[in-house]
């Protein structure tokens, strides 16, 4: 492989785009040449300090606005139930023909799940900016928990676990899936970790599920008509137990 | 003229919701790299939501984002047209000038020292200044996480010159970076 070939090629290199066979033509390349492995060190600095900074733009809420108004609004703004959701995929004619079998509406279930996770990693992503992770700021529950009060349909559970190694920051609100929600905000040692609630149509009890995505971890459980995301760069193993810890204590509570 | 009844059609609309509505801090900002203006970007991921929802009954998914993108970057080109100036347009590129060879740019040796940290004001005036179409390339991989397949989706063309436009991309960025470091000296 020639210098010229590895220039364009490193840079597929990086992005993870290149097949196994070609990936080790080029890493072979890159290690026997101090040109080539220099100038990919630079574009990985560079790509680093690019994804290290804010360059995204949030779209003003006057435009968010407009959209809105453009959209015919909804009959009711109570949560969607299940049945109305079979109803949708029922009207939408690509999609009705398909969901009959058990088969595509698994895929487009974990489409959704999918879906839903990559905002909660990008709702987390945009809190660890300046200034964006707590709305309101404070260690205390009773603090904390009335401040959602009327901010939401329903308020999130507020518990301290500071006993148990979590130390409680404070509160924020969120969209996702094109909804607001409540983030209660936790972090241990440097570690922030979001915890995601939103409320659900289904009462249904799901057991906790973990997930990798973009480099973090994400806890999901549902509860008493809560859908849960916890997301950190905690190891899974340390999400897990705040997970199992803010179960717990939830059922602590209902007990006491 | 036909009257669409599911125009108007709630259900419709809820669904559009929740399938797009959640992208438009996405949108807006590819819009603002490839205006490289607020009021025009405003304008234009206005416009790339009115006619997602008119097609919406088209679409198959399965990846909200990059089909939302190729509509955005349709209404985009379609701005670059009305401006006339147009020296930035995809289609304005000179014949030929997209083929010239990367090392013909003849990158020095890299640097010994670290690279030089900017602010994210500094970043995002260097990403702006990148000609297209390897801004809109590199803002589509680098800020937005999409996939060489998907940009090609997207930008409508072959996955290889999604590789190599982003090698160029890359390759003027860390150029512009160097001289940016050189300036701040
Ligand atoms: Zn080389």
């Amino acid at each position: 492989m020639t210098c010229e070939e590895a220039e364009v090629l490193i840079h597929a290199l990086i992005d993870g785009e290149l097949d196994a066979g070609h990936a080790r033509e080029v890493e072979a390349h890159v290690e026997g040449c101090a040109h080539c492995a220099a100038l990919m060190k630079e574009y990985q600095e560079i790509r680093q300090a690019i994804a290290e900074s804010d360059l995204r733009y949030k779209a003003p809420l006057e435009l968010r606005r407009k959209i809105e108004k453009s959209l015919p609004q909804p009959q009711a703004q109570a949560a969607p139930t299940r049945r109305s959701v079979l109803r949708g995929f029922a009207l939408g004619s690509a999609v009705s023909a398909m969901a009959a079998t058990g088969l595509v509406a698994i895929v487009l279930r974990n489409d959704d799940e999918q879906r839903i996770e990559n905002e909660v990693v990008s709702a987390h992503l945009r809190s660890l900016q300046a200034g964006h992770l707590t709305d309101v700021i404070s260690t205390d529950q009773h603090t904390v928990k009335p401040w959602f009060n009327g901010k939401l349909d329903v308020s999130p559970p507020v518990i301290d676990l500071t006993a148990q190694g979590f130390t409680l920051i404070g509160g924020r609100l969120d969209y996702v899936n094109a909804r607001e929600i409540g983030a209660v905000v936790y972090k241990r040692r440097q570690h922030v970790i979001n915890l995601f609630v939103a409320q659900t149509a289904n009462t249904e009890r799901k057991t906790a599920k973990i997930s990798t995505l973009q480099g973090f971890n994400i806890r999901r459980w549902s509860d008493r008509g809560l859908n849960y995301w916890a997301v950190s760069d905690l190891g899974a193993d340390e999400l897990s137990e705040f997970g199992d810890k803010f179960e717990g204590a939830m059922r602590a509570n209902k007990e006491g | 003229m036909v009257v669409n009844a599911s125009q108007d059609d709630p259900e419709k609309a809820r669904r559009f919701r929740e399938a797009a509505l959640p992208y438009l801090d996405d949108a807006y900002t590819l819009a603002r790299y490839l205006l490289r203006d607020a009021a025009d970007a405003e304008d234009a991921v206005q416009e790339c939501y009115l006619r997602a929802y008119k097609h919406f009954d088209s679409y198959r998914g399965p990846a909200m984002k990059p089909w939302l993108f190729a509509i955005l970057r349709n209404v985009c080109r379609a701005e670059y047209a009305r401006r006339k100036t147009a020296p930035t347009a995809v289609e304005e590129l000179p014949e030929g000038g997209e083929q010239t060879p990367l090392w013909n740019e003849a990158p020095e040796t890299p640097e010994k020292q670290l690279l030089r940290r900017f602010d994210g004001e500094t970043v995002r005036k260097l990403v702006a200044a990148l000609a297209e179409p390897f801004r809109e390339t590199f803002v589509l991989r680098e800020i937005q996480n999409l996939s060489y397949r998907e940009i090609a989706d997207v930008a409508a063309v072959p996955v290889g010159t999604v590789m190599s436009r982003l090698a160029r991309a890359r390759a003027m960025l860390r150029s512009a970076w160097l001289a940016e470091q050189e300036q701040a000296k």
